[in-house]
């Protein structure tokens, strides 16, 4: 019952941009992807939702994703895409339905409670075009909650795949973003998402996948991967971490002296 | 947090739809009663109808002007109306942009050239196919060239899942001036009197609406608008964009076909009878956006209604403004569907990526 993909490669065009990566995810836990701009991350995650054809095997919970058919696929795994880019002016609640209703079930009695989760209460009756970037981000992330609402269901866990869920958010939203995932995986479900903040990382993931230059080259918990030595090393600069007792630890730019 | 009724979400227009779609109804009858009873000619529907309602047969002036003339008009005119309408809602939510419409993006050339080459040629066909297809031949012709338009502009407009406005509406325009060329070629081998049914037909128009044609013509668009609604969702999702929508369960490839598929049907039959009459598909999707909202299930149904009724309308200034004489209703539709295209635009210009 994990998300497992075994020695994926993609190329998108002449670029060899995921050389043989190896990912298991397992539910009950969040998996964050971290690495420097370029390094196959969202691409890795376009794989594992099935977004990118690769060659060999993705499985979702035991099935390969390939051959899943989409109402099926949709009904275990969530995703939350980068961009929040909308075409018509629906409203904060219509957009929130359309993960569901897309295969035809009611979600009107999810709206409230998604809103709630995201923070956003009372914004229902808002016109999506009108919200802040952040704000927008934040309703996207309360459809793909909407979709897989209950993070364990009668076929097993279900996913939330969250590509740079906190970019465009201030801290506290971070905050509240993080949380809410942690909570989806401590209630049996699977998240698997692609960060950019290594603090955050370490305040919330409980793995950590590594990426460079097309491939993983850590992988482990947070306090195994997000170390001085491999960090510098795939960054390309100079990182201590530290570590706050009893809270775990946080990483700082080492500005060259 | 605040209580919320069962029935009732701020931020769902479903209810709003519901009660434009049945006002939209009432007002489709009442339009399309009056422009039955619209006309030149001395015909008067109360006196037909009160012929009806006691027994009598109609009078032969009344029978023929109504039930000969107006009627299969009318008729055309709500089929076209909608089709128009709604092929503009769909094409729209495949492109994700309030801007594209058949009629601008070379689709409506693409079943004119099918059209004209139907009329010109059609009698060079074997007398075989010729007479399976009858007064289908002109439809069937121009559905093909629409589908065929439609499918090379979305193309050339969709590079990694992604439509480009502006290469779809410059890649329209080549695409229509090609079709018109090739138009023209074909064009010069017409005798006169397939000249005069061009040159009228052009401009669009519902006056050659008579029943062959109608009953050659409306079942095409009428099950491509028939199957519409069954779009909904996906256009629905397929507003987040081609990836998202595919990650929410729908089969993207599939609701694209099937969008082009109507598109071109309901386009290709009414532009076989009609013309080329414009503007009715972005400006009817357009203020019902503005009332019910975008969602699909309650837009396209909605489109179909208010298209018919416009047309109707504007087939009735059509017939009235330069009486005896007639005014092609693409005219009609230009002069007030052009200034509002121009006003969406001016509305939409921070917000479209133009």
């Amino acid at each position: 019952m994990s998300l497992i993909a075994q020695n994926i490669h993609v190329h998108l065009g002449r670029a060899h941009v995921l050389q043989g990566v190896s990912v298991v995810a397992r539910p009950g836990q969040m998996t964050a992807i971290v690495g420097p701009n370029g390094s196959g991350k969202t691409t890795l995650m376009r794989a594992l939702t099935g977004e990118l054809p690769c060659q060999r095997l993705v499985t979702l919970n035991g099935h390969d994703i390939a051959a899943m058919p989409p109402e099926a696929l949709a009904q275990r795994r969530g995703v939350l895409p980068q961009s929040a880019a909308l075409s018509f002016p629906f409203t904060v609640t219509e957009v929130v339905r359309i993960g569901l209703e897309a295969r035809g079930e009611r979600a009107d009695a999810l709206v409230p409670a998604a809103l709630s989760a995201v923070d956003l209460p009372g914004f229902s009756g808002r016109l999506y075009q009108e919200l802040s970037g952040g704000e927008q981000q934040r309703v996207q992330l309360a459809r793909v909650l909407a979709q897989v609402w209950q993070p364990v269901d009668a076929n097993g866990p279900r996913w939330l795949m969250l590509d740079e869920p906190v970019s465009s958010l201030d801290i506290a939203h971070q905050i509240t973003v993080m949380r809410l995932a942690a909570e989806y995986a401590r209630r049996g479900g699977g998240v698997v998402a692609v960060m950019h903040d290594l603090n955050l990382t370490a305040l919330y993931a409980d793995r950590v996948i590594l990426m460079q230059k097309g491939q993983a080259v850590a992988q482990g918990t947070p306090p195994e991967v997000l170390t001085d030595a491999i960090l510098s090393n795939a960054y390309g600069c100079a990182l201590r971490v530290n570590a706050v007792p009893q809270e775990g630890i946080w990483v700082l730019p080492h500005a060259a002296a | 947090m605040v209580a919320i009724s069962p029935d009732f979400l701020e931020g769902d227009r479903s209810h709003r739809a519901r009660r434009m779609a049945l006002a939209l109804s009432v007002l489709l009858v009442l339009v399309a009663t009056l422009s039955l009873g619209w006309g030149a000619s001395g015909t008067s529907l109360p006196r037909a109808i009160g012929d009806l309602l006691a027994g009598r047969e109609l009078a032969v002036q009344d029978r023929v002007v109504l039930l000969d003339i107006r009627l299969p008009r009318v008729l055309m005119g709500i089929c076209v109306g909608a089709s128009l309408a709604v092929s503009g809602a769909v094409m729209q939510g495949l492109f994700r942009n309030p801007l594209a419409d058949p009629g601008l993006v070379g689709v409506s050339a693409g079943a004119g050239l099918g059209a004209i080459l139907a009329i010109v040629l059609g009698g060079t066909l074997p007398v075989a196919v010729a007479g399976l297809l009858g007064w289908y031949l002109v439809p069937v012709a121009a559905f093909l060239g629409g589908w065929l338009t439609t499918l090379v502009l979305y193309r050339i407009a969709t590079r990694r899942g992604r439509t480009s406005v502006a290469t779809m509406l410059l890649a329209g325009i080549a695409l229509a001036a090609i079709m018109s060329a090739v138009a023209g070629v074909v064009i010069l081998r017409a005798n006169d009197a397939q000249l005069r049914d061009l040159t009228f037909w052009g401009l669009g128009s519902l006056a050659g609406a008579n029943w062959p044609k109608l009953l050659a013509a409306a079942p095409i668009m009428l099950a491509a608008l028939a199957f519409a609604p069954m779009l909904a969702r996906g256009l629905n999702a397929l507003a987040l964009g081609e990836a998202a929508a595919g990650h929410v369960g729908i089969r993207v490839q599939r609701v694209k076909n099937r969008a082009i598929l109507m598109v071109a049907a309901a386009t290709g039959a009414g532009v076989a009878v009609s013309g080329g009459i414009g503007f009715v598909g972005i400006v009817v999707p357009h203020l019902l956006r503005l009332v019910i909202g975008p969602d699909h299930r309650w837009l396209l149904v909605n489109a179909g209604l208010l298209g018919a009724v416009m047309l109707l309308l504007a087939d009735m200034v059509s017939r009235t403004v330069i009486a005896p004489a007639e005014l092609p209703i693409g005219i009609v539709t230009a002069i007030f569907g052009g200034p509002f295209f121009l006003w969406i635009l001016l509305r939409n210009r921070g917000v479209l990526d133009l």
